[in-house]
């Protein structure tokens, strides 16, 4: 009892005298669990969301059958319906219809429209049953009827009774809102219709997109499945539930596990905060540790003492952090609406749901970090030599064991050399890796680096300077780097991790932008919605564009989905004409392409996304095969071209070819140069003689770049939230390892007062000394965050998104970042300082005995 | 006569609808305009034509009931109904999933050891060969359901419900009788509320039934109905009483009453065919059905007089239920609830028969 008493008795005298750091200590741990916790929340619940919004829409069925090229014939659906073991069958019809109703944005007008059999699906997917008004039963057969979800009715702003008019092809069909879908997932905007009456009226007749089976209770699903899957053949596959998670969950694995490796970089930084407080404590109380030695405290009583110490900060730490993770991610939640602003999850409505499993992960995570802070120079304390301890001055010392060069170049060595290593499982896990150790490397280097530096300073600063100030600060500086490198660690990570984002960033930015000026080279394009499975200008309508007035080229697009692989989404074919002598005038080649007069005779070309190279293995000269209409097609790549806007893979062919091979002379959408002496005004007005122009979408190249840009900032947002974070961190780093050195180094100013050193110039000597440190750390951060930013361009992005890019330099923005931490610093440095000065100087120097 | 139909996957509120709540099926009929057949007295029908499906009309059924017996002299009731009704769709939609026709499917075993209704019911569009009730004999389908008249006028069924199965040929013993006059029956005191209707008595039954995990044969007799229409049933009407007797003396008798919202006899008819083929019919007036002990369900608490008294002229017949819980209680899915089963017929005190009586109407929580 007399033993816990002690230990409640240090504990409390020692965070009485520290409260301030204390509260900074606790708040780093906070926040870095807060951050990493909220980003995991918020990407859960979206992708939950999103897969149950999803399944929801498969209903209870324990087999799909779906076509490889999207839609397939509904011959197939009578085949199934008496196929044996299987109870319940149901055919689907889902498909995306364009609204015709102005909106801002061009993608945001797109409504799911699920056509099916009232009948079927009441078994299999009753959630998708549409309520009827009363006494208007028949609406769920009717052929002029659909019903909407909640959400999609507040999104269109519709109610029951009203009229909802879609664009097909060139014309615009109305459709009656027969009633509501009460049980669709919240959130999710859907349509539902009689099957009969989307295939007629959207155009999409003799066509499914889906038939969800029921087995018998007494069949193998497995087996079943490779049995039918024979039986189909090659245009078709059969999957489970699970199968389409695989799928959902592939789409945005990528941009999650980035996002949660962000996140665990956050904590990682706030645990170099809480590591430098922690061990400042622990050295700035050597001497009170070795006394309790002295007098007969054990080494493991101890060692329990400094552990238990860290144990609560990292539990209080903790705690508030998972609290503060959860209330940011709720907040962003109804914020952002979840999807981070970005495109990945359209359409849904994430609810926050909270796991203790994950919960405990993120406070071990938090308290693990702590602890080991706390770890490290415990051990040094309890055994160092004690009579030495006892004696003044030999803090620097301590940290010597913590932090060696050797271990450094070890950590910067293997991160460099993982950087050479190929993704695992398609992710980045060790790029993200490489990142880290970059980063221990370089704090842990920074010790030596410090004294090599401010040895030379300190050489080439007497020779030509008298000022004291300056001869002090760097004196101080290349004789105890280790006290330096603590106080900087925060700032060094921080920095570093700003620099690498803005830098990638940037590159990023600046990489689309040019890849929009390579793919939107004419000034207008119109767009018009598919008619069922076809393009919806036909040969009239393309001639009609092609006489109009004012125009120098005319390019014609036909664009549509395809799956290759069903455990991967769809890729898009884009056919149109390509420049036969330059093929790079078209599309935006990376260097890895040859000339047509290169590929044999015959060969039909086709130029594929970075994407496709990585995901699909295609190679340049490579046969490779593609599904188009119900056939497939052999095809020789000739290229690859970058896409910043379709990460699951792309491919480009001539439209000749294409119309060759199909019989498809549909297309969606047109490309329009101007002529040199028409005015944008008077293109868009021809365009509106068109017959049909109602129907159109025109857009100008200038405003789609605009909006391209905003959805990239907008993605980005996330990033920037990161980047704010983490100076706040590192200034929060700053101040407390400042004002911690500032306590220990009490006796020393007071020296500095007896021998005649103003109080004032020991304020400016503190403020240069945060000036000094940062600079260095500035520097030196800016060579760590170079070299991050390296891994996230030339590795991450590549091996996470398909896309590669080039370096650009953001150099206003780090100029700016670095003066604000240089000022920032100087000025905690010094307001640390101001209190302690002012203490009385007797008593301060009479402490050491 | 008019089967009820209820589902327990919630369409057929539709049939309900339309049956049920003519009021309705009035103003869907004027919004669509005539396109439906209509029924009227100077058609003769014409077989074996008339046996198959009549597309041009909205509603149509072939409605089977009967009594069963296993081997071990157990006794069953038994009913299977398949019902072909056209949604009105626009004739210009060239889709194979335009909902032309729909086909519905009913089928419930009366068990007395089990103590309530067993029933299965399915339905769907016709197409793909899938469902389909076709014109020329009787042929219906709705997946691997069928009712088939052969050839040689046997029936064929098959019903492959989820707790209980029935596959059974019904052989007719006797000529059919066409109801009303010529097969052109009344509903109601507006003579456009009429529908086309034949009945075939005493069929013989012969086949097995799935019935708690074992498959039974049986033997039997059944009533068969058919009957198509356009338009059925008065504005005023609140419900009915029908039931059909196969009679041990070879005789048959079918008789309903439409009841108005009042509970009184807004039209009623009978005809009576004694074994020699003589027929006899009975006026509105001459027809009354009296209730003599009621039944209060204790799943819906609607009454219901399952016990009748039924005067044809000087006859009188009492029906007595199998048991009384032969009720259809679908509020949770469709809301519809009607008594359906298995009667015993008494004349003067003596078993004189066994039929089937129909209720509807007369659960009063309807709107729930």
């Amino acid at each position: 009892m007399k033993m816990v008493r002690l230990f409640c008795w240090l504990l409390q005298g020692e965070w009485r005298a520290r409260f301030v750091q204390i509260i900074v200590a606790v708040i780093a741990i906070a926040m870095g669990v807060a951050l990493g916790f909220s980003i995991h929340l918020i990407n859960t619940a979206a992708l939950n969301e999103f897969s149950a919004a999803n399944k929801s829409l498969s209903g209870q069925s324990d087999v799909q059958v779906y076509g490889k090229q999207g839609f397939f014939d509904e011959t197939v659906y009578p085949k199934l319906a008496q196929y044996e073991g299987v109870k319940l069958v149901n055919p689907v019809l889902e498909f995306t219809a364009t609204v015709s109703a102005e909106f801002e944005n061009r993608d945001d007008h797109k409504l799911k429209i699920l056509g099916i059999d009232v009948l079927r699906a009441a078994d299999i997917s009753p959630d998708l049953l549409g309520v009827p008004g009363e006494g208007r039963s028949m609406d769920s057969f009717a052929d002029d009827a659909i019903f909407l979800s909640p959400a999609a009715m507040e999104w269109l702003g519709l109610e029951q009774g009203d009229m909802l008019y879609f664009n097909v092809g060139l014309e615009t069909i109305a459709l009656r809102v027969a009633g509501g879908l009460t049980r669709a997932h919240a959130g999710q905007r859907i349509a539902v219709m009689d099957i009969g009456a989307a295939q007629w009226r959207f155009q999409y007749l003799g066509l499914l997109s889906r038939i969800e089976l029921k087995l018998e209770s007494n069949i193998h699903h497995e087996a079943f499945k490779v049995k039918l899957g024979n039986e189909l053949g090659e245009q078709f596959y059969v999957s489970e539930i699970a199968d389409q998670e695989v799928r959902i969950a592939n789409m945005s694995r990528a941009y999650r596990v980035n996002l949660n490796m962000l996140a665990l970089v956050a904590l990682f930084t706030g645990s170099f905060l809480v590591f430098s407080t922690q061990a400042l404590s622990v050295i700035r109380r050597r001497r009170q540790f070795t006394l309790l030695r002295v007098l007969g405290y054990t080494r493991r009583q101890l060692l329990l003492q400094i552990l238990t110490e860290g144990f609560v900060l990292g539990t209080i730490g903790a705690l508030f952090g998972l609290a503060i993770g959860y209330g940011c991610a709720v907040l962003a939640i109804n914020l952002l609406s979840g999807d981070w602003g970005s495109y990945i999850f359209p359409g849904i409505q994430p609810s926050i749901f909270f796991s203790l499993q994950n919960a405990a992960l993120f406070f071990m995570i938090g308290l693990g970090v702590t602890v080991l802070g706390a770890t490290l120079p415990a051990r040094e304390v309890v055994s160092a030599n004690q009579a030495s301890a006892l004696k003044s001055g030999g803090e620097d010392s301590t940290m010597n064991r913590v932090q060696r060069s050797r271990s450094a170049w070890v950590c910067l060595f293997s991160g460099v050399l993982l950087t050479q290593l190929p993704p695992v499982y398609e992710l980045p896990v060790l790029g993200y890796m490489a990142i880290a150790l970059l980063l221990i490397g370089g704090i842990a280097l920074m010790p030596g680096l410090a004294k090599l530096v401010f040895s030379f300073l300190q050489k080439y600063v007497s020779r030509y300077s008298k000022n004291v100030i300056i001869l002090m600060t760097v004196a101080r500086q290349a004789n105890a780097p280790n006290q330096a490198s603590i106080a900087l660690s925060g700032v060094l990570a921080s920095f570093s991790l700003i620099v690498a984002m803005a830098i990638m960033v940037l590159s990023f930015r600046v990489s689309v932008d040019q890849w929009l000026d390579h793919v939107l080279p004419a000034d207008l394009y119109v767009r018009v919605a598919d008619s069922g499975v076809q393009g919806g200008f036909q040969k009239e309508e393309q001639n009609a564009i092609n006489s109009l007035p004012g125009f120098s080229r005319t390019d014609f697009f036909r664009v549509q989905q395809l799956t290759l692989n069903p455990d991967r989404p769809e890729i898009t074919l884009i056919a149109r004409p390509i420049d036969a002598v330059e093929p790079g005038n078209t599309l935006p080649l990376t260097d890895d392409a040859r000339g047509l007069d290169q590929l044999p005779k015959g060969a039909i070309p086709l130029w594929v996304s970075e994407a496709m190279v990585d995901l699909y293995g295609y190679a340049v000269g490579e046969k490779v095969m593609i599904p188009m209409g119900n056939m497939w097609y052999e095809f020789q790549v000739a290229g690859v071209w970058r896409d910043y806007g379709r990460q699951f893979g792309a491919v480009q062919m001539q439209l000749s070819d294409y119309q060759t091979l199909t019989s498809d002379f549909s297309i969606n959408s047109v490309a329009l140069w101007l002529d040199t002496e028409t005015t944008m005004t008077e293109a868009l007005v021809a365009l509106q003689q068109l017959p049909f122009s109602n129907v159109l979408e025109i857009t100008q190249s200038q405003h789609m770049r605009e909006s391209s840009l905003a959805i990239f900032d907008r993605s980005f947002a996330i990033t920037y939230v990161l980047e704010v974070v983490a100076v706040i961190i590192g200034l929060l780093g700053v101040a407390a390892s400042f004002s911690a050195q500032m306590l220990a180094r009490v006796k020393e100013f007071s020296m500095l007062r007896h021998i005649g050193v103003t109080q004032s110039q020991i304020k400016r000597m503190l403020a240069a000394e945060g000036c000094f440190l940062t600079a260095f750390g500035v520097v030196l951060g800016f060579v760590l965050g170079l070299g991050i930013s390296l891994i996230l361009i030339f590795i991450v992005n590549p091996q996470s998104f398909h896309w590669t890019m080039q370096l650009y330099m953001p150099w206003n923005w780090l100029l700016l970042i670095s003066g604000v931490m240089l000022v920032s610093a100087s000025l905690t440095a010094w307001l640390s300082g101001r209190n302690v000065v002012s203490d009385g100087v007797i008593r301060a120097v009479r402490e050491d005995w | 006569m008019i089967p009820l139909f209820f589902n327990q996957n919630g369409v057929s509120w539709l049939f309900l609808l339309i049956i049920l709540w003519p009021s309705i099926s009035v103003s869907q009929e004027a919004v669509q305009g005539n396109r439906f057949a209509k029924v009227s007295t100077g058609y003769t029908l014409v077989f074996p034509r008339d046996y198959g499906a009549h597309p041009d009309f909205r509603i149509e059924w072939w409605y089977v009931t009967g009594w069963l017996e296993t081997d071990d002299k157990k006794t069953l009731g038994f009913q299977v109904t398949f019902f072909r009704s056209s949604t009105g769709h626009h004739p210009e939609n060239p889709s194979q999933f335009a909902p032309k026709q729909l086909i519905i499917a009913h089928a419930a075993l009366s068990d007395p050891s089990v103590g309530r209704l067993i029933y299965g019911e399915k339905s769907a569009r016709t197409g793909f060969d899938l469902a389909y009730a076709k014109e020329g004999d009787t042929n219906v389908k709705l997946d691997d359901w069928y009712f088939v008249r052969d050839a040689d006028g046997h029936y064929q069924t098959k019903i492959n419900a989820e707790k209980f199965g029935m596959q059974l040929s019904l052989i007719p013993t006797q000529k059919m009788i066409l109801q009303g006059e010529h097969g052109f029956s009344r509903k109601g005191p507006n003579v456009e509320q009429a529908s086309y209707y034949y009945s075939e008595p005493h069929l013989k039954v012969a086949g097995t039934i799935k019935h708690q995990g074992k498959t039974l044969a049986v033997n039997g007799h059944a009533w068969l109905d058919h009957e198509w229409s356009s338009e059925l049933l008065d504005s005023r009407a609140d419900g009915w009483d029908w039931v059909s007797m196969n009679l041990f003396d070879g005789s048959s008798l079918m008789a309903f009453q439409i009841r108005g919202k009042d509970g009184a006899k807004l039209w009623a008819y009978a005809k009576f065919r004694n074994a020699a083929g003589e027929v006899r019919f009975f006026d509105p007036e001459q027809i009354e059905f009296i209730p003599e002990r009621v039944w209060q369900s204790p799943h819906t608490n609607a009454v219901y007089p399952v016990e009748m008294r039924i005067r044809t002229g000087e006859i009188e017949w009492r029906l007595i239920p199998f048991f009384d819980d032969q009720e259809l209680d679908s509020r949770r899915t469709t809301g519809a609830v009607y008594w359906e089963g298995a009667v015993r017929i008494f004349k003067e005190h003596q078993p004189a028969g066994q039929g089937y009586l129909e209720l509807t109407g007369y659960e009063s929580a309807l709107d729930l």
